[in-house]
């Protein structure tokens, strides 16, 4: 009996034993959720005043199985049942966000969210002095567990975005430069200036033109008037038409949007009009081919093998049509001139037309042109911009050498 | 006459090109609004523009169709386009244009069917142009056109199978010259143009350049 007793109490210590132990070990991931420290919102910096930031410390517990999860009230004894975000744990840190933490090493060592307060509440207009509270959640599968912490901010608009303020100092330091040169320039107009090919051709081609009897033809690229591109185009296109009013010639422009197409009608008839010739103007020469882009290829390579120019520039922005419209003319036998500042179209253009102005020059063109020493002293400030970037480039790569990375986020744009 | 041809349009420029300027430079609610209104503005604009263009194309056409002007039988197709889109447009699938716009109807077939498949044509005629370009531009007769060649070929076999399957190094000396020279070359050339764009809006801003208004001054 006192055996069987015994057999007895060892077989219940042990049941309860392992029952003790099996509890402990399924309790373990609560116990084992370590909670973040250092919950924080505050007012999305440099934002029109919609988002708030949320930061707090990386937790130990950190995996793809474990959530953060906040909630969001409009009153600091609130219920927080609304949801604002869930992330998964391991993801969203400091490092995503470098335009307000910058690249600190120890930004990977704290999660950062940016939460739409109107967006939850359903564009409900909470007014700029609206405070949202926050609560932080971790949260795995059967277990929660929830930070006192309550976070606090207000979304407030910004007037002035601060991670723009290099692009600002330089606007101001090369706008600066340029003008200085302007008035530079009208002290001493013989300012000397490189030749362009492409532009010191432009009188033989219309030249040519004229001795053939054969028109001139301008194409747009496919750029509208907000387009910096287009807008020099119609400068060069003012220019030549100037030109081409002095020669007698026949210009024919081609144009593939409405607003370019009014713009270039004026600016051909104030040319005109200014070398005495307002009655050599046809209105019916500047004109609408089509709208979409190969249409309008179409529309312009009709005219270049029917009508034949003797010379095609080809000016602003271009895409894909850039060179069946250069091939097509260059098969008919034109002097082709062509100025744009799309890099990923300058090889066909180099490959299929007599000159080709690069990128800037396109720019330079309207004072090469007209000599004018105010618009020439532009070029003179451009060449000195250039200056100052290739020494700060040059700087730029020794400090990157040598692992100093300052001078490269200086000049970074958000 | 001078001031609303001259002096109003500069003012505006100067006005709207320092606004938009700045901006760029503010994130608060009321700059961004301010975004959204110009915008809108351009669309309006341009919506009206769309008339004068039509005017113009119809215009043009017309004046070949007129004096019978060498290919005016093309002239002619603009106006049997225009005529035919213009009325399935206006049917709207029997439901007419004062309805929403109706899906699978015959201004769609229009535009699936012949403009889409037309454009392509266009498109796929670039394939030949490359070929002639490519021929004209590789042919070895200067030392520049003889590295360009070089240049070209290795980045040719480094895009396709064949390069690899020939030696290993062909694609990485590929990658190699899309991402350092070309890359040098391609970055030098927006910073120039970055700096023309900048000097040309300023000349523009202050009224220096002022061809765009037509004339020279």
């Amino acid at each position: 009996m006192t055996v069987l007793k015994k057999i007895f109490f060892i077989v219940t210590l042990i049941s309860l034993l392992s029952f003790s132990a099996t509890s402990i070990i399924s309790a373990q991931p609560s116990t084992f959720l370590i909670p973040p420290t250092e919950f924080k919102a505050f007012d999305t910096p440099n934002d029109a005043g919609e988002a708030i930031s949320l930061t707090w410390s990386a937790s130990p517990s950190d995996a793809s199985d474990v959530f953060y999860v906040i909630y969001i009230d409009k009153d600091t004894n609130g219920t927080f049942e609304r949801e604002a975000i869930r992330i998964k744990s391991n993801t969203s840190y400091r490092t995503s966000a470098p335009e307000i933490y910058g690249y600190k090493k120890g930004n990977g060592d704290y999660h950062y969210v940016q939460i739409f307060p109107s967006k939850i509440f359903n564009r409900e207009a909470p007014g700029q002095k609206q405070v949202y509270y926050f609560k932080l959640a971790m949260v795995t599968d059967d277990t929660k567990i929830t930070l006192d912490t309550i976070a606090s901010a207000s979304a407030r608009g910004n007037w002035l975005h601060t991670k723009k303020i290099n692009n600002f100092v330089i606007m101001i330091m090369l706008s600066t430069i340029i003008l200085y040169f302007i008035v530079h320039a009208r002290r001493n107009p013989n300012m000397f200036l490189r030749r362009i090919g492409g532009l010191d051709a432009v009188d033989d081609a219309l030249g040519r033109a004229t001795e053939m009897g054969k028109p001139v033809l301008f194409v747009h690229g496919l750029t509208g008037m907000g387009s910096i591109s287009t807008i020099a185009a119609t400068s060069i296109l003012g220019r030549i038409a100037r030109r081409i009013a002095d020669y007698d010639a026949n210009l024919k422009v081609v144009n593939n949007d409405p607003i370019v197409m009014s713009v270039s009608q004026e600016v051909v008839k104030e040319s005109y009009l200014e070398a005495g010739r307002p009655d050599a103007y046809n209105p019916d020469n500047v004109f609408l081919v089509a709208s979409e882009q190969f249409p309008y290829v179409a529309a312009v390579g009709g005219i270049m093998t029917r009508e034949k120019p003797a010379a095609n520039f080809f000016i602003g922005y271009f895409y894909a049509e850039a060179l069946i419209l250069a091939e097509t003319g260059a098969s008919t036998g034109a002097i082709q001139i062509a100025g744009t500042d799309a890099y990923t179209q300058l090889p066909f253009f180099i490959t299929t037309c007599d000159y080709t102005l690069i990128g800037e020059e396109l720019y330079a063109a309207s004072a090469y042109l007209s000599r004018e020493p105010m618009l020439l002293g532009t070029l003179r400030a451009q060449d000195v911009g250039k200056g100052l970037l290739i020494v700060i480039l040059i700087l730029g790569t020794i400090l990157a050498s040598f692992g100093v990375e300052y001078i490269t986020h200086l000049f970074e744009a958000f | 006459m001078n001031f609303l041809k001259r002096t109003v349009p500069l003012f505006i420029a100067f006005v709207m090109g320092v606004l938009m300027a700045m901006q760029y430079y503010v994130p608060h609610k009321l700059s961004q609004d301010l975004l959204e209104v110009i915008t809108r503005w351009d669309r309006i604009i341009a919506g009206f523009a769309v008339f004068i263009g039509a005017y113009s194309l119809f215009h043009l056409h017309w004046t070949r169709i007129k004096r019978k002007i060498e290919g005016w039988g093309y002239s002619v197709f603009v106006f049997f386009g225009a005529t035919i889109t213009l009325i399935f447009g206006l049917l709207n699938g029997g439901k007419f244009f004062w309805n929403d716009k109706q899906d699978g109807t015959m201004f769609d077939w229009l535009y699936y069917y012949v403009q889409v498949p037309a454009g392509a044509t266009i498109f796929s005629i670039l394939a030949f142009f490359i070929a002639s370009a490519a021929y004209r531009t590789f042919r070895a007769r200067t030392k520049e056109s003889t590295v360009l060649l070089i240049a070209a070929i290795i980045v040719m076999f480094g895009r396709v199978p064949i390069g690899n399957y020939i030696s290993q190094y062909i694609p990485a000396v590929a990658d190699w010259i899309m991402a350092v020279p070309n890359l040098a070359a391609k970055r030098g050339i927006l910073l120039g143009v970055s700096l023309g764009a900048i000097a040309t809006s300023l000349k523009i801003i202050f009224g220096i350049e002022r061809s765009y208004l037509g004339g020279g001054d």
